[in-house]
């Protein structure tokens, strides 16, 4: 019992280390630029929705939420796409060059996205997709379909084989048993592999703001505006920065229930 | 699992084999063209071979920057991976409260790098932020913009506060997966809390944390948007890493040719340190 008294303790402080800055941040965006440039405060004085109207009355500044939202799921879509009929190969068969094929992927995921910077700009130039969420959400596939390729592999694994073999026995063809039967059970596992495909896609800024201008431009690169002659909108910037962690709120409230099994990525 | 072998299975790998090969074999490619000619417009770039190479090895601007590089992921992996695990002992098993560590625990995962970066940068400052003003209120004197010192102490400890429930949450899964048996046993044998840690929890955690040390490994050895927003890479190039110095040249400077040697090299720094974490975890597994 007293071990238990001090685990608690521990672990209130993490999490108290980690809701704090967070907290400065969102009481921040109620404050005006005067109460925050003036002496500190640990609860908003005027508390104000200014902040926030500004971002919710200016298209330039929404559209970079819808425009994050939109590469962000197509990223996702074409990420399970693809992986999934590749994840269930690389379960269940050998074939030629299979391991070789595995860990190629797997070294996408380590090569250092600045490094692609500019030959990305230029192959999405050269064929017109400069500037529009496709460009984005391809770019983002370099390092989320080898993550969601091993992450399935793993949960695909986990289904004896015996469920495919009785399915064939039963008259199922391949397409028609994948999609009836076998992506319903291993939901979880896509549930998962979704979340991490949203969580490394809408975190990531470099490449997003490399490939996009105007059209396609991601919030991330539109909050470096706040930033103006007379000093920085600290205001704005706070209220901009808390919606930014909404949508992974919402994620990770949908997936609470997967998240303990999901982090072993299917491999415990 | 035994694996049928059967060939036809590439036409499932295929879409993958293709995307990837879109996004980054060519892209690869072009560096890689790159690396090897001097270009100073569309028309004019002449062949150079390895000078690129022979080049940015002897930089000593980018030897400086690979050896930050190198300081700042070690002291990243020998804090999160300890402070993680500690985490994930304390979390509560099971029930509301222990979802609700989850989530919590979690949020710093999904926010935008730059906002990170932009957090930090408003909770560090002296005039506007909690943490620095704290500090300065209890006399010590903390400027992150000016002090080196103070520089890396705040990186780094953005770079624990954004990723250690990373590991945290890997551990904590893995952790789930032990059967109450084995503690059962534990109790039986009278053992320590010590004695369970290290020959029942440690083992099994073992699959997880290659995964998480490789994982962070190769997420700090590429680290840009967050120091770049908090410090700048300054003061001076204090706090400038790889990917910094990269994005400088190729994009600020339209270095190209030495841009893409380095690329190069960089890659290969991280492939190589990923294989050998890899090879040396998996090697210590087999001779027990």
């Amino acid at each position: 019992m007293k071990m238990n008294k001090r685990k608690g303790f521990g672990i209130s402080i993490y999490i108290v280390f980690v809701l704090l800055p967070i907290y400065w941040l969102l009481i921040m965006s109620f404050k005006t630029n005067q109460e925050i440039l003036g002496a500190l405060t640990l609860w908003p004085q005027n508390f104000t929705l200014a902040n926030y109207a500004v971002i919710f009355t200016d298209p330039s500044w929404y559209n970079g939420y819808i425009n994050s939202m939109i590469y962000v799921s197509m990223n996702v879509v074409i990420t399970l796409l693809v992986a999934l009929p590749a994840a269930y190969a690389f379960s269940r068969y050998k074939f030629v060059g299979d391991k070789h094929l595995f860990f190629w992927l797997l070294s996408n995921r380590m090569a250092p996205p600045a490094v692609f910077l500019l030959p990305f700009f230029q192959l999405y130039s050269s064929i017109g997709l400069f500037d529009t969420h496709i460009a984005v959400a391809l770019a983002h596939c370099l390092f989320n379909v080898p993550l969601a390729v091993w992450i399935l592999e793993g949960f695909i694994s986990g289904v004896p084989r015996e469920y495919d073999e009785m399915a064939y026995i039963d008259g199922y063809s391949f397409p028609k048993f994948f999609i009836k039967i076998f992506i319903p059970m291993i939901r979880s596992g896509i549930g998962v592999t979704a979340f991490f495909a949203f969580m490394f896609s809408w975190v990531e800024l470099l490449l997003a703001r490399t490939l996009t201008s105007v059209e396609a431009q991601p919030i991330g690169a539109i909050m470096t505006r706040t930033v103006g002659a007379s000093g920085i909108d600290w205001g704005v910037l706070a209220a901009a920065g808390v919606l930014t962690i909404v949508p992974g709120l919402l994620v990770i409230w949908f997936v609470r229930n997967h998240v303990a099994t999901g982090f072993a990525l299917g491999r415990v | 699992m035994n694996k049928i072998p059967d060939n036809r299975a590439w036409w499932l790998v295929l879409p993958v084999f293709i995307l990837v090969a879109f996004s980054a074999l060519i892209p690869l490619m072009t560096v890689v063209n790159y690396s090897v000619q001097d270009i100073f417009g569309p028309n004019s770039a002449y062949f150079v071979g390895t000078d690129w190479f022979r080049e940015v090895l002897q930089n000593e601007n980018l030897q400086a920057s690979l050896g930050r590089q190198f300081v700042f992921s070690a002291a990243v992996l020998l804090i999160e991976i300890p402070l993680g695990i500690g985490v994930a002992l304390m979390m509560p098993t099971s029930g509301r409260r222990g979802s609700l560590c989850l989530i919590l625990l979690a949020i710093p995962l999904l926010i935008p790098w730059n906002v990170v970066g932009t957090i930090w940068q408003i909770f560090g400052r002296g005039d506007i932020g909690l943490f620095g003003w704290a500090l300065n209120e209890i006399g010590i004197n903390y400027n992150y913009t000016g002090n080196t010192g103070d520089a890396w102490a705040t990186v780094l400890l953005m770079d624990v506060w954004h990723w250690t429930p990373l590991v945290a949450l890997l551990c904590y899964s893995g952790l789930r997966a032990i059967p109450e048996a084995f503690y059962q046993a534990a109790e039986i044998d009278r053992a320590s809390r010590w004695a369970i840690f290290r020959y029942i929890q440690l083992p099994r955690l073992k699959s997880v944390l290659v995964i998480a040390v490789l994982l962070r490994f190769m997420d700090s050895f590429m680290i840009y948007t967050e120091p770049f927003v908090l410090t700048g890479g300054g003061p001076g190039s204090s706090t400038t890493f790889l990917s910094q110095t990269l994005t400088t040249m190729a994009i600020g400077q339209f270095d190209i040719g030495r841009a893409a040697a380095f690329s190069l090299v960089y890659f290969l720094i991280v492939l190589l340190v990923s294989w050998l974490f890899f090879t040396a975890i998996t090697h210590l597994d087999k001779e027990k």
